[in-house]
This record gives C-alpha cells, structure tokens and sequence, in this order.
C-alpha cells in the first residue's frame, strides 16, 4: 500500500468512529439501549485509535506506547472513583481534555512558527485561548467540588469588566499574531492571559450554580477540540467535538431554565450575585419540628410519599440510609417515588446517579414536571438535604430574587417534612416560606442520622 | 480562506446539529453518564496528539505531543470505565428485585 492508500483508509476508520459516536449518544437516549451505546463509543474510539497508530506519519512507538499506558494508568482510578466525587472527576476530565487540545495547538504552532499562515494563526489561537481558559477553569471548578477552594463565589466590584477585558487582551494577542506573524513572543503572552481567564471566569461562581459551570466548560472543552479539527483538518476530531459541544451547551441550556436565568448572565460568569439584597425583612415566625417517632408513624400511615433529595443528602452520604427507608416503606404497601429538581446536586444528574448507586430503581425517580402533577395527591413530601429547589416563593413572591425558578411543589403535598441541619438560609441566602406552612414539619439533624432513626423506628414499630 | 475550511465548517455545523437533537432526547435522569460519555467521546483528540507525537518534528512538539496523548488517553479510559459503572447502577424495579 502507498502512503496515500494507507490515509484513505485511515480516513474511512475516522468516518467509521464518527458513526459509532453519533450511535453511542443516540442509544445512550434511554436507560434500556443506554450500555450499548457505550460499548459501540469504546469500539468506535479503539478503532480510531488504532487506525491512528498505523498511520505513516508515525515512526516511532516507544514513547507513544508509554504515554497511552500512562494515560491508562490515571484514567482507570479516575474511572473508579465513589459515586459521590462524580462531579469533581467529571470536572477534572474536562481539564485533562482541554490541555491535550491546548497543547496540541501550541505544539502545531511552533513546528511551523514564525512562518504560520494567517488563516491558521488565527484558528490556533482561539483553539489555543479555548483549551488553556478551560483547563484552568475546570481545574478551579474541580477544586471546588473537591473543597480544596472555598466553594463560595469570591466576588469584587467591576469584576465583569475586569474580566471582559483579560478575555478582550487575549483575542487582542491572537489579531496581533494574525497580522504580525513574526512576533512570536505573543504567544506565549496570549497562553498565559488565556489561563488567567479560566480562573477569573470561575473563581465568582459556586454552590448551587456548579451545574452549570460544569456544563458550561464541558462545552469549552468539546469546542475546544472541534477548533483543534479546524486546525489539523481531521473531521473526527470536529465531529466528536461538536456533539461534546453540543451536549454541554443543551445541559446548560436546561440548566439554566431550572434556575430561571438567561444564558448572557451565564455567559458572564455572573451568577450569585443577584441574591442578598432582597434577603431581608425577616421576621421571626414559628415552625413546628418533629422528632423521628413522629416522622416515622406519619410514613407508615401514608399511603404516596414522595422524597425531595438535594445537595445535602449527598454531603451527609445519606443515599443508602434512604434506599433502606424506600425499601421499608415499599414493603407496607406504600407508594415511594422520587422528585429530582434538575439542578438539585452539582452537576446534571447528579442525583440520579447517587440514588441508582443505592439500588434505587430508576423507573421511581421522577423528573421536576412529572412528580409536580401528582403532589397534590401525594401524603407526604419528604424533602431531604434540598432548599431553594423546594420554595414556594419562586411561584408566589415577585420580590424573591428567585422568583420564576420552577419548583418541585411539595408544599402541596398533605405534610411536607423537611430534614435540615438548622433553620440557616440555603445557598441563595433566602428565607424559605415552605418551613412556616401549616402543613410542614421540620426535622433537625443530620440527614443520614435522621433517616436511620426513622428506619429504626419503622422496623421495630413493625415487630 | 482555505478550501479545507468551508468543508470543516460543513462537518461541524451538521456534527452540531445532530448532537442537539439527539441530546435533547436523552432522558434527564442519565445526564450525568451522557456528560462522562461525551467527555470520552471527546477524548478522540488522542489521534491528533499521536500524530504530532510520532512525527518528532521538533523535540518540543514531540514532548507536548505526549503529554496530550497522556492526558486525552486517561480522558478516554476513565470516561468509557465511569460510564460503564454508572449505566450498571440503572436499574428497574422488576430487575433490581432479580439481582
């Protein structure tokens, strides 16, 4: 075979792998077809893959072979990590893919500096500014997750315009390489700006917003790597980063719906912000708390209960106290199901997984607009670990700085019990109208304690 | 503007459309696994790292190459292995009463 022979064929395995991708997130659609969708994703990436290593280009595999083994090495305990550290991980893999993308546009760069065309100069820096943003970035946002940094937003004033103004320098440098192809110390320069850009883009946001922070950049991180096709001409590469794109712009999309905020304000990093001001006028008012007993004789005599988790039900690493208290109370004849905010937790689907991890059938796990319709028929709404995603402000108070956000309505259940480690306000900062309702009930303590207790309660009432 | 650039960008605004639509019909409740699936999907990007590492043009395009086939090949194993886990743990009631 020629050379030429050899590309052609390569070429046919990239379009091959381009088909098993689109088929990987087709199937991975539904929960029944959702694994073989996976399997053809790993066939289709091993092919490309291979292909690749047979490529002329490549003459020499020492090293070539000692990286992938590295690169497995990490990727296998990164692949193992407890379900609960699934947001950090999945903000780490960002980082990981936009730094190849990054670095592989600096490497084409400078095989071919000062003498890149125009065109091209111009296609490796916004690849370039793109890949370096979103690997620190994500590495910010991970570290958050991770709380290694303070999760809260780190805000000062006339941040936006400080900001605006880092990312206006850095496409600045990439017009200045355009036209002066020969000062090729801007490069460097524009690398470093783009860097500091991820971090200041970041750094303000946290807590309930992670969602779609991380979506965001898992979005930088699939554009990043089209750019990177662009630049290298390799469709497979625009492809696969397209749909990456693609998928993390819709997630923040949707995300964004949830919590009620346009996308410019997340454009901007400009989240968390809003709050505080109208947290005010807070009056003291009366809420009733009930211990475990209580809570327990109020389950076993319901016959549909719904449970609210949140963020703090994955904090209190309470998902398997939880699947004990569905499996009690589905063993009395009673009607358990789940209502999942999709915000609720710190990243899309955060909940879901923590849940089907604790053997939580998924066909009981009910999306925001589904559950809403049957909560007025519902006996108990059990909210666990969740807050702003529960309060019936966001439908009522025009002065709620959520006002809009669309809600899970537990507060139209019969009761409502809230597990809560205090009365302090949520992330928001906002005062919750659903905690003074007649028909609410507070439980005070840790979630996971919390839960145990009632299941304690549920199984010795049943002897 | 370069030929190669009108059929790049033909590729990815149907590459682009594609993936909204199909996204859109993925169920919320395996958001998580779609974004570690793309994630590894994405990692794809360890072809171009093992070109520009193997062709040894310069000794800095090369050392960079391998960082990048590191760091995408770890995106792709640890992606493909996460999403396998997660898509285990999705069960029905009828088959987690069976297991």
């Amino acid at each position: 075979m020629t050379p030429a022979d050899t590309q052609q064929l390569i070429d046919f395995t990239y379009i091959a792998a381009a088909i098993g991708f689109i088929l990987a997130i087709k199937w991975l659609g539904s929960p029944v077809s959702a694994k073989r969708g996976v399997v053809v994703g790993e066939i289709a990436s091993a092919v490309a893959v291979i292909a690749t290593l047979c490529d002329p280009q490549v003459d020499q595999y020492k090293w070539i072979i000692i990286t992938l083994i590295v690169g497995a090495a990490v990727g296998v305990p990164l692949g193992m990590v407890k379900m609960t550290a699934v947001p950090q991980r999945t903000a780490l893999s960002h980082a990981f893919g936009a730094l190849s993308a990054a670095l592989i546009g600096i490497a084409e760069y400078y095989v071919s500096a000062p003498h890149v065309p125009k065109f091209q100069m111009a296609e490796i820096g916004l690849e370039v500014i793109i890949g370096s943003l979103t690997f620190t970035g994500s590495l910010i946002a991970a570290g958050k997750l991770q709380e290694i940094l303070p999760q809260r937003p780190i805000t000062y004033k006339g941040q936006n315009y400080v900001s605006l103004t880092v990312l206006a320098a850095a496409l600045g440098l990439v017009v200045a390489l355009v036209i002066h192809p020969e000062m090729t110390l801007l490069f460097p320069i524009m690398i470093g700006v783009a860097l500091i850009f991820g971090i200041m883009l970041v750094t303000p946001i946290g807590g309930a917003d992670m969602p779609t922070v991380i979506s965001l950049l898992n979005s930088y991180a699939g554009f990043s790597a089209s750019l990177l096709g662009f630049v290298l001409n390799n469709k497979v590469l625009i492809v696969a980063g397209a749909l990456d794109g693609a998928s993390g712009f819709i997630l923040s999309v949707i995300m964004c719906k949830a919590m009620n905020r346009s996308f410019t304000n997340v454009l901007f990093g400009a989240f968390g912000q809003v709050q505080a001001s109208a947290a005010g006028a807070k009056e003291e008012r009366a809420v009733k708390s009930a211990s475990p007993e209580d809570a327990a004789a109020i389950l076993a005599a319901a016959n549909t209960v719904v449970i609210v988790p949140g963020y703090g039900m994955a904090v209190a690493q309470a998902q398997h106290k939880v699947r004990e208290l569905y499996d009690i109370l589905t063993k009395k004849g009673i009607d358990v199901r789940f209502g999942i905010h999709p915000v609720a937790g710190r990243m899309p689907g955060h909940m879901n997984v923590l849940l089907a991890e604790a053997d939580i059938p998924y066909d009981k796990m009910m999306e925001m607009d589904a559950i809403n319709g049957d909560l007025p028929q519902t006996d108990v709404a059990l909210v666990i670990g969740a807050n702003d995603v529960t309060n019936p402000a966001a439908r009522t108070d025009q002065s709620s700085p959520i006002f809009g956000m669309p809600i899970i309505d537990v507060d139209k259940a019969r009761t409502v019990m809230v597990i809560k480690r205090s009365m302090a306000a949520g992330f928001a900062g906002i005062d919750n109208p659903l905690y003074y309702l007649d028909n609410t009930m507070m439980l005070f303590g840790d979630a996971k304690k919390f839960v145990s207790d009632i299941v304690r309660e549920l199984s010795g009432g049943s002897h | 503007m370069p030929a190669d650039f009108i059929s790049s960008l033909f590729v990815f605004i149907l590459s682009a459309f594609l993936g909204i639509e199909l996204i859109k019909r993925v169920s919320p409740l395996l958001h998580t696994p779609l974004m570690s699936l793309t994630n590894a999907l994405d990692a794809i990007v360890v072809v171009a790292a093992i070109i520009i590492a193997g062709r040894h043009e310069t000794r800095l395009s090369t050392i960079l190459g391998l960082v990048a086939v590191a760091a995408s090949f770890s995106n792709m194993v640890g992606g493909f292995v996460i999403t396998d886990r997660m898509l285990s743990m999705f069960k029905t009631g009828k088959a987690a009463k069976k297991s």
